[in-house]
Formats: structure tokens, C-alpha cells, sequence
């Protein structure tokens, strides 16, 4: 008669195989629905969780962008950056690419100090077209006087006598910039019908207007656009409630060109592309296909040396392997975690990671076995003896996958987390679930057959 | 009890192929990509005739990117390498190479990315190499008799560097011969080696320190010995599900990653080499020393 204990632990075993098929399954139906949606369809249902590639899998277009914050203080660099890459964001929605990734990289030890953009644009192969659009975001700035404005000027002389000065150098640049900008609007001018360009700035920008169309009364204020002086209004007076308005030699074109470029997002910073990465989608698919293929071939290769070698703990091994596979394709899924190349390498690796926990506490069993102890008590002990082994050896690993993981490009990233990923769950699953199989197997009896069966190699388990 | 017996032997296989390496770094030299140095590559590949190098630097030779490095992919493409090109330059680029040829991947990085990455490379270096030594110095804090636990430490740093230097100095043949580069995966590789190699070095402590624990009457060396002979199999089972798994990286899997593999499959097998060849006899030779002082 089975223990009350024997038969919660094989109701478990069981529950957690069926989980296990469960999961398997579900990856399954999810990569198969997906890849059967007509475009332009919304996902429902399983079709919900694709796997989400990496540029080097699914091709597309990598962009750097470093950003100037010379003007910005010191903490608001943080707003600017997240409000920098809002803008950008909305840019490349509007231009209709799947999925894109728009991150910032704050400035910091590891960047040299640069505060960067990163520009992920999957599936798009016109990067010309991508970097336009970006590009053309116009950089809007407020500029007051440069004091020393009749102090010498340096200019360069070209080989054919030009002189070209820099037509900046009167002015200097202020805290107000096009991230305060609210909105532009289009007016005309009541008695000329000139067109007129009128801004209008949030709270802090109308602040910042104030104080300083109030600290420049009789002097002039320039308006520069994209590093051009567009307007050098002289002021007046101090002006409340922050509003501009840019006058003077627009057609109504450029007028209504110039409100609609400010209105989808004046850059609150400049940037410039320092480094661009395009690959194509043919490269793409052939590096997910042959990723797959190394896999599967791994995962026989490991399967069918367990369970030569180990016979039946080896058999159990598998089993518990094919869940740790489901449960880990699951887990990418859902996070979801963005596969690289480096990405399946790290996942393939970890296949070889998880089996080596098995390894460990198989010969263990084996060692106790050899020393007299009865099966049952040989796979107690062995579990619990390997144990500190296999946290031991995972440790470093780990240690490893964290500082990967800080060191950095998204390349290096997915390699890292999914190592990381891959030594946890492996963990788990060699010795929790696979103690659980070999326990719900209940092998009291020291017969030949069981000896056989956990034996390994050439030998027999011995008595 | 072979191995330790015969250990000198073994010490000096290790450093003769240390040597070796190192000298194959020193003579071959390893060619950095532009991951580090910074530059532009482009993959182009033709339909139809594939042109011969020298018309194609021709074509792009009025362009002004000053010099270009020209490389035959496959049978139908090549790889283009220069300085860091901005976007209107790489549209010229490859506006001027002509109609049949399509443009396959396309890289450029700045150099300050390029500077940025040698600099992570290093400190990532130091950091995973410091945070082995300190766990495992900690693991066998216990284990001050007789040999004290920081010095299982640095025996482990010196199994980690003959770990990576004899891959490196195989990639350096490798890259003298077939052109391979150093891009960010190659470190990536080193430190993943790293972190593998450790834990087989781990292993084989584990049962040292489990037998030292025992404290039979047995000499150190013997328990060194029988150690080693009780973890022999299961060392070689472990290292070699992931070099099997590696294998299948390597001969099966994405181009991009098969250099990678390659030097992982080098670094782990050299790692189990090393663990069981080489830190053991050390331990043992220090023993020794201790000894004798």
C-alpha cells in the first residue's frame, strides 16, 4: 500500500508533466498562429506572444544618437532625455514601423559621460529614409546677446581668400529651448497679412520667456532653428505669459511648414548619429534558422548521451530538460526577452548548463550506491550532498551573466540574460523536479534490473 | 594519485602551450574589428558576375573614404572596411558600386563607441575576474589547513589565464590565416570562459576540501590524488554535455556565432584540462613548498 506522502508525490509529478506539456504546447500554438496572421491584423489570443527577434535576427535598422546637453542643468538632463526620446518616438510611430526600441543611454562611466539615444528599427531596410525622418526634427533655441559680443572673432580664411565667420558667435545660448515649447500656430499678421509663426510655451518655458525677454529689454533676442538664426527680434519689453511670435520673410508655406516640423516635436536636445548598423532580412532569417537547427541538434545530442550513459535517471533527466526548454521558450515570451544570435547561443549553453546539475548529483547517487547505501537513501544523499556543488559552480556563472549583462550592448544583453535565465531555471528543475521523478518512482528493491538501471556507462550500479 | 605523482609533467605541458599562445599572440598579433576601432563595414552582394577587386576599388576610389579593404565573401559578395562613414556617404558608397549589387548588412561605428567598448571590455575583465576570486576565497574560507584559502584563489586565476590564453592564442593563429576579427563577441567569449572554466575548478576543490574535512590520517597529496580520482568522471561528464552542445553551435548554428563557439569549445575544454591537470598538482606543489619553508 502506497504512503499518503508516495502518492502526493506522484499526483505532483504528474501535475508538473502535464504543466510541462501544457507549456510546450502553448509555445507551439503561439509561433504557429503567429506566422499565419494576415498583416495589418491585430494578434489575438495565442498569437498574443510571438517571440520577439533581435535586429540580427529579424534584419533592421540600428541607430546612436548622441545628445548635446551642453545648456541643460545638471538635473534636468534626466527630463530632457526621456522628453528627447518621446519626440523621437512619436516621429517613428507616425512612420509606421512594428515594434520599434527607443531607449537612453544616460551619460555615465560606462558612456564616456555621453548621453545617448538608441534607435532599434526593425524591419526597416531604407535607412536613408528612417534617418531623414529623424533627422529632420528641428532643434529650436533661444539665444540673448553674447556679452563680450566686440571682443575678437575668429574666423578662417579659405584657400581662395573667403573668410567665413561664425555667424553664432554673437549670441549665446539660454536655458529656453524647443522642450518648452506647448505648441505652434500659424496666424497672419492683421494689417500686413504676413504669415506669423506663434509659439506658445508651457509654465516653466513662459517662466523662462519672462525672465528672459526681462533681462534683455533693448537687446536682441535671436530665435535659432536647427543652428540657423531664423529671427532677431529686438525686446521691448518683458513679455508674460509665453508667447513668441517669429515674424518677417515667410512665405505661407514655409510658415505652415515650419508650424507643422515645431508642433510634431521640437528636439528638446540636438543629436547627432554617431553610429548605424543596417542588417538584411535574408541574413536575419538565416541566422534564426540555422540557431533553431543547432538547438534541436544540441538537445538530441544531450538527450541521447543521458540516456545511454545514465539510463533511467537519464530518462528522467530528459524529461525534466524538455520542461525546462518549454518553461524557458515560455519565459521568453512573456518577459519578453529579445533573442539575438548571441542570444540563442546563451539558451543553447544553458541546455548544456542545466544537464551538468544532473551530472552531479547522477554520479553522486552513483558514489553512495557504490558505498552500500540502498537506492532510495542514495538518491536522498546524493541530492543533498551535490547540492553545494551545483550552487558552488552556478554561482560564478551567474556572476559572470550580471556583469555581462551591465557590459552592455543589446547584443551582449541577450546572451547575458538568457545565460542568466538559463542557470536559474536549470537549477530548479534538475534538482527539484527531477528529485521529484526519480522519488515518485519509488524504487525500494535492489534488484539486477534496477541495478542496470542506474548504473551508467559501462558498469552496473554496485552493490 | 597518477596525475599528482606525474605532476610536474603536467605543470609543464601547461606552460609550454602557455608559452606557446603567447608568443602566437605576440608574432601573429590579433586583428582588432571595428567594434573596437571604430570604421564602417559593408557586406555587398552581387547578382549575376561577381567583379573583380580591382574594379571595384577603382569605383570607389574617386569617393574619398581613403583607404578601403576589400574582402571576397563566399562566391557572390564582398566586405567593404573604412573609416566611419555618415549616412549620405554610405548612400554614395553604394550608389557608386552599381545596380547588381545589394547591400547585405551595413556597419558604422564612431570612435568614441569604439573607445567606449575597449574600456567596458577591460573593467568587465577586472570585475569577473575579482568576483571569482572573492567567492571562491570565501567558499573555502574554512579550508585554512594546510593551504590557506586565498591561495585556492589565486591557483584558480592562474588555471582561469591559462584558460584564456591558450583560445586566444589559437584565435590569433585562426586570425592570422582566415582574417577573423576581435569584435565585442570575442570578449564576451572570454568572459563566458571565464565564468564556465571556474566551475569545474570548483568542482574538483569541492572534493578536496570535502576529504581534507575527513581528516584521515592520509598525507595531503594522497588526499589530493583520490580526490581527483573520484570527481575524474563526473569532471569530464559535465564539460563535456557543453561541449557537445557547443559542437552544435558550431558546426550548426548562425555564422555570426560560430567563431564564438569555436572559442568557447576551446576555452571549456582547456578549462577541464586545466582543472584536472593543472590546479591540483599546483595545490599539491604548494603544499610542498609551504612545507619545506
Amino acid at each position: 500500500m502506497l504512503s499518503n506522502r508516495m502518492i502526493k508525490t506522484r499526483i505532483t509529478a504528474l501535475l508538473i508533466v502535464l504543466l510541462g506539456i501544457g507549456i510546450g504546447f502553448f509555445v507551439y500554438k503561439s509561433e504557429l498562429s503567429h506566422q499565419n496572421i494576415p498583416t495589418g491584423e491585430t494578434p489575438v489570443g495565442f498569437a498574443k506572444y510571438p517571440f520577439k527577434l533581435g535586429l540580427d535576427l529579424s534584419g533592421g535598422t540600428h541607430l546612436v544618437y548622441r545628445a548635446d546637453v551642453s545648456v541643460v542643468a545638471q538635473n534636468e538632463i534626466k527630463d530632457s532625455m526621456n522628453a528627447l526620446r518621446d519626440v523621437i518616438e512619436r516621429r517613428v510611430n507616425t512612420f509606421g514601423v512594428a515594434e520599434p526600441v527607443i531607449a537612453v543611454q544616460n551619460g555615465g562611466f560606462s558612456n564616456a559621460g555621453e548621453e545617448r539615444l538608441i534607435v532599434d528599427l526593425p524591419g526597416v531596410t531604407d535607412v536613408k529614409k528612417a534617418v531623414e525622418m529623424i533627422g529632420q526634427t528641428p532643434s529650436l533655441d533661444f539665444r540673448v546677446e553674447n556679452p563680450n559680443k566686440n571682443a575678437k572673432q575668429e574666423f578662417t580664411l579659405s584657400e581662395n581668400g573667403e573668410i567665413t565667420l561664425d555667424p553664432s558667435f554673437g549670441f549665446v545660448k539660454t536655458e529656453l529651448t524647443g522642450r518648452f515649447l506647448d505648441k505652434a500656430i500659424l496666424e497672419f499678421n492683421q494689417t500686413t497679412g504676413e504669415p506669423i509663426v506663434a509659439l506658445q510655451f508651457d509654465e516653466e518655458g513662459s517662466k523662462l520667456f519672462e525672465k528672459i525677454t526681462r533681462e534683455n529689454v533693448g537687446k536682441s533676442v535671436a530665435i535659432f532653428l536647427d543652428g540657423q538664426a531664423i529671427s532677431v527680434p529686438t525686446v521691448n519689453e518683458a513679455i508674460s505669459g509665453g508667447r513668441a511670435q517669429i515674424s518677417g520673410s515667410f512665405t505661407p508655406q514655409e510658415a505652415k511648414l515650419l508650424v507643422g516640423r515645431l508642433n510634431s516635436g521640437a528636439l528638446p536636445v540636438p543629436i547627432e548619429l554617431i553610429s548605424t548598423q543596417t542588417i538584411g532580412p535574408s541574413l536575419g532569417s538565416q541566422a534564426t534558422q540555422a540557431g533553431v537547427k543547432a538547438s534541436l541538434v544540441g538537445f538530441l545530442a544531450i538527450a541521447l548521451f543521458l540516456i545511454v550513459w545514465y539510463r533511467l535517471p537519464g530518462v528522467i533527466a530528459v524529461i525534466a530538460l524538455s520542461l525546462y526548454t518549454a518553461t524557458m521558450l515560455a519565459l521568453f515570451k512573456f518577459i519578453p526577452v529579445t533573442l539575438t544570435a548571441a542570444g540563442i547561443a546563451g539558451f543553447i549553453i544553458s541546455i548544456g548548463i542545466a544537464v551538468d546539475a544532473n551530472v552531479l548529483i547522477f554520479e553522486r547517487i552513483k558514489e553512495e550506491l557504490r558505498n552500500g547505501h540502498s537506492i532510495a537513501e542514495a538518491i536522498k544523499n546524493g541530492f543533498g550532498r551535490a547540492w553545494l556543488s551545483i550552487r558552488d559552480s552556478n554561482f560564478s556563472s551567474m556572476i559572470t551573466a550580471v556583469i555581462l549583462f551591465w557590459f552592455g550592448t543589446p547584443l551582449i544583453q541577450g546572451f547575458a540574460l538568457t545565460f542568466l535565465l538559463g542557470v536559474i531555471v536549470s537549477m530548479v528543475s534538475a534538482i527539484s523536479v527531477s528529485r521529484l521523478f526519480l522519488v515518485s518512482l519509488n524504487i525500494t528493491k535492489t534488484t539486477k534490473l534496477t541495478q542496470f538501471l542506474f548504473g551508467s556507462g559501462f558498469s552496473n550500479a554496485k552493490k | 594519485m597518477f596525475i599528482v605523482k606525474h605532476r610536474k609533467i603536467f605543470i609543464t605541458i601547461s606552460t609550454i602551450l602557455m608559452a606557446l599562445s603567447l608568443g602566437a599572440i605576440g608574432y601573429f598579433g590579433l586583428n582588432v574589428g571595428i567594434d573596437f576601432r571604430g570604421g564602417s563595414l559593408a557586406e555587398v552582394e552581387y547578382t549575376g558576375e561577381l567583379p573583380s577587386q580591382e574594379v571595384v576599388k577603382e569605383k570607389l576610389a574617386s569617393l574619398g573614404f581613403g583607404e578601403i579593404l576589400i574582402q571576397q565573401i563566399g562566391t557572390q559578395g564582398y566586405s567593404l572596411k573604412m573609416r566611419p562613414l555618415s549616412e549620405t556617404e554610405r548612400q554614395t558608397l553604394i550608389g557608386a558600386l552599381g545596380s547588381n549589387a545589394v547591400e547585405k548588412s551595413f556597419t558604422s561605428i564612431g570612435p568614441s563607441v569604439g573607445e567606449e567598448l575597449v574600456r567596458k571590455s577591460i573593467l568587465s575583465f577586472i570585475l569577473v575576474a575579482l568576483g571569482i576570486i572573492f567567492f571562491i576565497a570565501f567558499s573555502f574560507r574554512k579550508v585554512s589547513k594546510p593551504v590557506s584559502s586565498w591561495k585556492y584563489g589565486l591557483i584558480a586565476v592562474t588555471t582561469l589565464i591559462h584558460d584564456i590564453i591558450i583560445p586566444v592564442g589559437a584565435f590569433a593563429v585562426l586570425s592570422h590565416f582566415y582574417g577573423t576579427e576581435v569584435d565585442t563577441l570575442f570578449v564576451v567569449a572570454i568572459l563566458t570562459i571565464l565564468g564556465l572554466s571556474v566551475s569545474d575548478t570548483i568542482v574538483v576543490f569541492d572534493r578536496i576540501r570535502e576529504n581534507i574535512h575527513g581528516g584521515s590520517s592520509t598525507s595531503f597529496e594522497e588526499k589530493v590524488g583520490k580526490s581527483l580520482e573520484q570527481v575524474f568522471t563526473r569532471s569530464i561528464a559535465t564539460s563535456f554535455t557543453v561541449i557537445v552542445v557547443l559542437l552544435a553551435l558550431v558546426f550548426f548554428g548562425p555564422e555570426s556565432t560560430k567563431v564564438f563557439a569555436m572559442m568557447l569549445t576551446a576555452g571549456m575544454f582547456f578549462g577541464t584540462y586545466s582543472s584536472i591537470f593543472l590546479a591540483s598538482p599546483l595545490l599539491v606543489l604548494i603544499e610542498r613548498s609551504q612545507k619545506k619553508a
